[in-house]
């Protein structure tokens, strides 16, 4: 690394197209939201054909005394839970099995989930609801459930949409714990080997640990992934289901805003889902740096 | 149980996982095929003795598909190139020089990538709706709007993952360009852009599916100009109310997903590596 005069200038030169699109689009907008969610912001207001009233933290309080919005949140957390451990616990099982079979196995299941990863969102979404169309659906007719609308009730709607986001995301954390492991020289293994520790004590003691720092990037994926996810709910459960029975923070915040016009409201709840999740991935890197691990 | 015996099992688990795995693609590529009657038979059977492209041709020629796909194309190509020039820029300026405030920066990057996007929507549209005024081009309705947005969204992972790949260039290169008398300007496109070639390739993947799947943002933005539509809001038309077009829509999906498909194909290994290279730094 360079220290000479006059590199500061250069950095700033070459930094300068970024800072610029960062800032404009992503700074400034943070600020404008956090702005908003303090303003009775409707439909009049947008036209330009009524004064902005300063609200102050009034959305806020709105929104802490909706019912509505509290079975939003927990079902956002719980959904989110859900797929996150549903994600790990698929892609840490199969990246497992990956390093037990012949490599013409290993390329069909990698191949197959190169497939799922690759799916765009909204096509993995709507190719799911015509596997489990009530009428025309696959699935029904294999379990001989002909008629049954797996988007109607509630829980079945977050099943199905949860089945979709593990779907395509579990290839990520298979093929990356995949590559951790086979990054684990094969002397550690035969040292554990030799000293007679038992294939559990070998995955726990030694391959967990030497596996954690590629864990934690990959449970902070997932977890920034699913807490946000929208374009499942938004088309599998037609905007939120009937009701808005399975509505997510993300999609909530939508149709407050630009079905409902109140985009006051709509920000305020785009604040609290930013700040749950920074507060989220906080929380989860302190934990770890309490345990003593270093990032 | 032997060695043997426990693969084999292995084996057998890992076909029928990855033959599940599969299956929804399978189902669209075969839906897309199928001739209409048996898209809406509510006897659906795994296979097709009388393939068709109707399908895929109602797809293409009804509702401007041709032109959504190219929309798509436009997008996807112009957040590629820019976020790769962008982004290659100021990972070189975050790791071969040292200045105050880097520091800062840096922990920014991450800061911003962990905001969730969608939250941004509604001030964004706002953004969007003055820049209008300003630039068309860039504002609501026009494809650059799409541009800029998602280039901001792709622009932090991309600089902290070419940033890996930049610092593991040699000082010492840089030093002997430097005496044979390269100018800081030739040191970087012609050396140090080929050597980063995999960071960069990586970066592109992502930057473009980021792009290509993007249905919030064009949903949002293009309200009113139909023909500056993308792919993942062209199938929507063929949902309806009183009865999907399934076989059109599964045609839409496969011509959407074939791309990003060819696109992970190619460059598997080289993803992998990228990943491999932005975990280990």
């Amino acid at each position: 690394m360079r220290t000479a005069k006059g590199d500061g200038r250069i950095a700033f030169a070459y930094l300068a197209p970024a800072l610029l699109v960062l800032v404009g689009l992503m700074g400034y907008p943070i600020y404008q939201l956090v702005l908003i969610s303090l303003f009775d912001y409707g439909q009049e207001q947008v036209s330009g054909g009524a004064p902005l009233t300063f609200l102050g933290l009034d959305n806020y309080a709105t929104l802490l005394s909706q019912s509505r919005f509290w079975a939003v949140l927990g079902q956002t957390v719980a959904f989110a839970a859900a797929c996150v451990v549903g994600t790990l616990l698929v892609g840490a099982a199969l990246a497992v099995l990956a390093t037990r079979v012949r490599t013409w196995a290993r390329m069909t299941l990698f191949l197959a989930a190169l497939g799922a990863w690759a799916t765009p969102a909204v096509a993995g979404s709507t190719i799911w609801l015509f596997l489990f169309d009530a009428n025309f659906g696959f699935v029904n007719e294999v379990l001989g459930t002909t008629g049954m609308s797996w988007t109607y009730e509630k829980w079945t709607a977050f099943g199905l949409v949860a089945a979709q986001v593990i779907w395509c995301s579990f290839p990520f954390v298979m093929v990356t714990l995949y590559a951790g492991i086979k990054a684990i020289p094969g002397e550690v293994l035969e040292a554990a080997a030799l000293d007679g520790a038992s294939t559990v004590r070998t995955a726990t003691r030694v391959i967990l640990p030497l596996l954690r720092p590629l864990l934690i990037v990959v449970t902070i994926q997932s977890i920034i992934w699913d807490f946000k996810v929208f374009t499942q709910i938004y088309i599998m459960t037609n905007g939120g289901g009937i009701a808005g029975r399975n509505l997510v923070l993300n999609v909530y915040a939508y149709q407050q805003a630009f079905a409902a016009s109140e985009y006051g409201l709509g920000a305020s709840i785009g604040v609290v889902t930013t700040v749950l999740l920074l507060l989220i991935t906080l929380g989860y890197l302190r934990a770890l740096r309490r345990s003593g691990e270093v990032l | 149980m032997n060695r043997r015996a426990s693969r084999g099992i292995a084996e057998g688990v890992v076909v029928v996982v990855a033959a599940v795995v599969a299956f929804p693609l399978y189902w669209m590529v075969l839906t897309a095929l199928k001739p209409e009657a048996e898209v809406i038979s509510t006897d659906p059977r795994p296979w097709t003795l009388a393939p068709t492209l109707d399908s895929f041709v109602r797809a293409l020629t009804v509702q401007n598909f041709g032109r959504y796909l190219l929309n798509s194309v436009v997008v996807a190509v112009a957040v590629v190139a820019l976020s790769l020039l962008i982004s290659f820029l100021a990972a070189t300026a975050l790791t071969r020089f040292r200045f105050r405030s880097r520091t800062t920066l840096l922990v920014m990057l991450l800061v911003v990538q962990m905001v969730p996007v969608e939250a941004l929507t509604i001030p964004l549209f706002f953004v969007m709706r003055s820049v209008r005024d300003v630039v068309p081009v860039f504002g609501l309705n026009h494809l650059g709007s799409l541009v800029l947005v998602h280039l901001a969204f792709s622009l932090p992972f991309a600089i902290w993952m070419l940033r890996g790949f930049v610092a593991a260039v040699p000082v010492e290169l840089e030093e002997a360009a430097t005496l044979d008398g390269a100018s800081r300007f030739r040191f970087l496109w012609q050396v140090l852009f080929p050597l980063v070639a995999p960071g960069l390739v990586a970066t592109s993947v992502l930057s473009f599916i980021h792009a290509w799947n993007d249905f919030l943002f064009a949903k949002t933005f293009i309200i009113s100009a139909a023909e500056n539509q993308t792919l993942p809001l062209a199938l929507q038309v063929f949902v309806k109310p009183d009865q999907n077009d399934w076989g059109a829509i599964m045609a839409g999906s496969t011509v959407m997903t074939i791309p990003v498909l060819v696109f992970f194909i190619l460059v598997q290994r080289r993803l992998v590596a990228g990943l491999a290279g932005a975990v280990k730094s």
